[in-house]
């Protein structure tokens, strides 16, 4: 049993979607898939609990072992994403119960769940494979689920949305597939290891660079890396909120491990820094995090408001990332686990507003931080932790990733990350403003609180911004060995 | 009740007031109770403490450890005790006196008034105890945001807009400097706990220290140091009991207080005066004084004048603290405790004058003294203390400020100090004496206006009165000053 942990993660919502597809509209369906997702989140809480008092996990499909099988190669970080990723879909799934029925038509309820469970195993898949051709197919499954996923908002420009993210999605996958048949054509082997084996021999080749470039790309048009970003905005702002909840906690998520992965273990050490890539990383991180936090102040839509601030949050993790350092990459690994935590948090309190007042532009929730105190409080809380005041999840983040700029000696770096913060101030603050100081309208009089279904798990993740601020045990103790699976050079 | 115990009541007991005041909110005579019989509480408790500090005895408690090496935790010390005391006492009076102003005036929004107020009580414990630049900062950011409710209080646009300049600049300031400060420290030096005689010695050029000072000097928003002063006056929109404890006592007293603790437990007055830390930097303060006493010269309206001599004010604590001497630092510590006893019975007036008649402006004034002599008594007394004239505390604070700078041969910095003094004189004394003295306006009577309701001159006369005590009885204030100063 314990041996086909890491298969059952991928193989249980895999097989369940199918099954959640042919249910008749109803409950059932959200019931069958909240049993799969924590399910999930069970099994990849143990995986990690195993990881990290036995090691490495290694399983063989069929028993076949490489080159000629595919391989699941489990360690600390594969083990912490899927538990976030995991994790996530538990406490999005009992919100999803009340949002769905309200966003999404009674009939295309349990297509819904049924996409959402295949983008769930496509996700943990791209965690959990150890073969780069089948981290590619799973990106595909995640991938097209979501798009069918974002197209099921409910105004007409979730279409376009859900277009414009296809074709950008597509372009990324396509360049992710070029750049792996370039390697394979130079080392012959598809797995993560063997590459690892293999590359140094190459790296000198052009058809490595470019095989590495096509890659890089790739990911970061999925990763929503800027200028590689804009599909993201529009793909958050219109998709039903639950699906945002989930895609802005993860599907990013995903894609900055998959960057560490091949970055770090896949390339040889000294790759990334060899090459002009981890200045391009820096300079996408740091326009990243200044562009898009300006854009963000300037929004009248809370929700595309919140993506551009997951602009900018990416960014932060590109420059952790273009250090490559121990220190860096740590910082990186820790805000990808604290920055689930906040949008989670924020993106499933907007959805609780748009599920009492169907909108979430600025003048649709005026004055409802009265008519609704715990939503609120969630969104002051989760928005604290987004700017990274002391006591929150997100100070955690911010303090290692100055640390690794101060341990660079990059004072440019120091600067923009503090200035970042500011503008997070700003931009948190007009959604607080807008929420408590501005006069309610009369409709919004007599807008009640959200049912509890939907605060429930919007203040699991609350709890869960201010629990990771004091204990970083499973944050930090854990990225910091995740850096080490990585093969970071500890200097 | 054993120390630790103590210790976390005091920083406990004001929040879970709050949580109370919050529960029983619908009833204003219970939620009032709540609110004094805890403010009594603690300052029955901080008193104790101090008697227990001061008789040799050790407070202290870690919480928990959200990154290796960097703790929340709590120790008391000298200087943090004086604080907490300060802060303490002034509170429960505060709390007598603002019963009686918000419900003269019928203000809205009341439990949401004093539940807030007694959350930044808890934050001003957390900061006064903080073992750690992590602690403190932690409490120091809670301590602004507890209190932006406050200031926003009465939701009009003026009052949105100066809690808009509140919030940007503190946070601002804390969260670019401050905190880029204290990540520095503990890249050079691997530790920010507060050390007798700092931490910095030997980790750090000494060219780069100033610089590093200059990060907490200006990042402690808090202080009001040139040119990141214009929160203080925007929070005057705020209610008087607000702007009376908690920008003439606690949150700016937080500033100077967490400047102090920075120069002597981070860099330590020794490494200081040796390496000349401070030389450009106290010039800064200098100025301050200065050009603070000249705007407050000519703002009109009293409370826009008070907050401008409250800035003058905190920059001659900073200026002590940035002398490093002995009576410097002496000084700078008595004048928090003296300057928060004089500017909070200023305050007081203000906001019963404005109770009472419904007057902002000082050339309104001319001849209400004579209606309201507690009122304008009391107010004068508090003047005198500020300016540091004998028979009142604020004397003892400026006598050391002087020392400190005769001491360190700064003899321009002394010819500021006195000059400041004569500025006082000219903005703080006409106020009451052009009311006691000058002839109503045409058409103004005041047969019909009497003095403010009871619970307002009890509180501004405990005050007052305090004002006169200390200057016979500075004993207290003084010794833990000698304490936070590294004397016996």
């Amino acid at each position: 049993m314990w041996s086909h942990l890491s298969l059952l993660l991928v193989i249980i919502p895999l097989m369940a979607a199918p099954v959640v597809a042919i249910l008749p509209p109803g409950r059932i369906a959200w019931l069958v898939a909240l049993l799969v997702t924590s399910t999930c989140f069970l099994l990849a809480g143990m995986q990690l609990w195993l990881i990290l008092n036995h090691g490495l996990v290694n399983y063989e499909f069929g028993g076949w072992s490489p080159p000629w099988g595919i391989t699941y190669r489990i360690d600390a970080v594969n083990a912490l994403v899927a538990l976030i990723v995991s994790g996530i879909a538990a406490v999005t799934v009992p919100y999803a119960l009340l949002s769905a029925e309200k966003e999404i038509q009674k009939h295309q309820i349990p297509l819904f769940y049924s996409a959402f469970l295949v983008c769930l195993a496509g996700l943990l898949g791209i965690t959990q494979t150890g073969d780069i051709f089948n981290l590619f197919v799973f990106l595909e499954i995640s991938s097209l689920s979501s798009y069918a996923l974002i197209s099921l908002g409910r105004n007409r420009q979730a279409l376009t949305a859900a277009y414009q993210y296809l074709i950008m999605g597509t372009l990324g996958a396509t360049f992710f597939l070029i750049g792996v048949g370039l390697i394979y054509s130079q080392t012959g082997t598809l797995n993560m290891m063997d590459l690892a084996a293999r590359l140094p021999e190459v790296t000198g080749l052009k058809t490595t660079h470019t095989g590495f470039a096509f890659i890089m790309i790739g990911f970061a048009l999925k990763l929503a890396l800027f200028p590689l970003h804009l599909w993201l905005p529009n793909a958050y702002t219109h998709a039903p909120s639950v699906i945002t909840v989930f895609l802005a906690a993860t599907a990013t998520k995903v894609a900055l491990y998959v960057m560490l992965r091949v970055l770090f273990t896949v390339f040889p050490d000294g790759y990334l820094t060899n090459t002009p890539a981890n200045d391009l990383f820096l300079l996408s991180g740091v326009i990243g995090v200044l562009s898009a936090s300006i854009r963000a102040i300037s929004q009248v839509n809370v929700k595309k408001l919140l993506a551009h601030s997951s602009v900018a949050q990416i960014g932060y993790m590109a420059i952790g990332l273009s250090f490559a350092s121990m220190q860096g990459v740590t910082a990186s690994i820790i805000h990808l686990f604290n920055h689930a935590l906040m949008k989670g948090a924020l993106f499933m309190a907007v959805g609780a507003i748009v599920y009492r007042v169907g909108a979430c532009r600025m003048e649709n929730i005026q004055g409802l931080g009265k008519q609704m105190p715990w939503t609120f409080g969630a969104i002051v809380i989760a928005g604290l932790s987004l700017i990274g005041v002391p006591g929150t999840a997100g100070f955690i983040s911010k303090w290692y990733l100055v640390m690794a700029a101060l341990e660079q000696q990059n004072w440019l770096v120091v600067a923009v990350i503090l200035v970042g913060s500011l503008l997070a101030v700003v931009y948190v603050g007009k959604i607080v403003e807008a929420l408590y100081f501005q006069p309610a309208t009369s409709t919004n009089l007599t807008v009640k609180e959200a049912p509890i279904l939907l605060l429930a798990p919007t203040w699991v993740l609350v709890l869960a911004n201010i629990y990771f601020g004091f204990d970083t045990d499973l944050t930090v103790g854990v990225a910091e060995r995740a850096a080490q699976a990585l093969g970071v050079l500890v200097k | 009740m054993s120390n630790t115990t103590l210790l976390l009541l005091l920083l406990l007991l004001p929040f879970l007031g709050a949580l109370a005041i919050i529960a029983v909110g619908k009833f204003p005579n219970l939620r009032e109770s709540v609110t004094l019989g805890t403010a009594a509480l603690v300052a029955i408790l901080v008193v104790i403490t101090a008697t227990r500090f001061l008789g040799g005895e050790t407070f202290a408690l870690t919480v928990s450890e959200p990154i290796p090496g960097i703790t929340i935790a709590f120790k008391i010390e000298a200087l943090g005790m004086l604080f907490a005391l300060v802060a303490g006492l002034l509170w429960v009076v505060t709390s007598i006196y603002s019963i009686g102003y918000m419900r003269s005036l019928k203000e809205q929004n009341q439990t949401r008034f004093f539940a807030s107020f007694a959350v930044a009580i808890s934050c001003v414990m957390g900061v006064a105890f903080a073992e750690n630049l992590f602690t403190l900062f932690l409490f120091y950011e809670l301590l602004t945001l507890s209190t932006y409710p406050l200031v926003a209080h009465s939701g009009t646009a003026e009052a949105k807009k100066g809690a808009r300049t509140y919030l940007l600049i503190l946070l601002g300031t804390s969260i670019g400097l401050f905190l880029l400060g204290i990540l520095v420290t503990w890249f050079v030096a691997g530790t920010i706990t507060f050390q007798q005689g700092g931490i910095l010695e030997g980790k750090i050029d000494p060219a780069w220290a100033g610089l590093l000072y200059a990060l907490f000097l200006f990042g402690i928003g808090k202080a009001a140091v040139m040119p990141f002063h214009r929160w203080l006056p925007a929070a005057m929109v705020a209610p008087t009991p607000v702007s009376a404890l908690l920008h003439a006592v606690a949150v700016v007293k937080a500033g100077v207080f967490s400047l102090l603790k920075v120069t002597i437990y981070i860099f330590g007055s020794d490494f200081i005066l040796r390496n000349d830390v401070t030389g450009m930097l106290i010039w800064v303060a200098a100025a301050t004084i200065l050009l603070a006493s000249l705007i407050a010269m000519n703002k009109d309206n009293l409370k826009a004048r008070l907050a401008y001599s409250t800035v003058s004010q905190l920059s001659y604590i900073v200026l002590g603290t940035m002398l490093a001497s002995k009576s410097g630092l002496i000084g700078a510590s008595m004048h928090i405790a003296m300057h928060a006893f004089g500017k909070i019975t200023l305050f007081f007036a203000a906001g019963a004058i404005y109770v009472v008649t419904s007057k902002k402006l000082i050339s309104e004034l001319n001849g209400l003294g004579r209606a309201m002599p507690v009122t304008f008594g009391a107010f004068l007394i508090g003047a005198i203390s500020i300016i540091g004239l004998p028979p009142l505390g604020g004397m003892w604070s400026k006598w050391y400020l002087g020392l400190g700078a005769v001491e360190t041969g700064h003899l321009l910095l002394l010819g500021v100090l006195m000059l400041s003094s004569l500025l006082n004189i000219t903005y703080l004394l006409p106020i009451p004496l052009r009311a006691f003295f000058s002839k109503p306006a045409d058409g103004e009577h005041y047969t019909g206006i009497k003095e403010a309701p009871k619970t307002i001159l009890v509180a501004m006369i405990i005050t007052s009165l305090t004002c006169v005590l200390l200057f016979f009885y500075p004993d207290p204030f003084y010794q833990l000053a000698v304490l936070a100063a590294g004397g016996q």
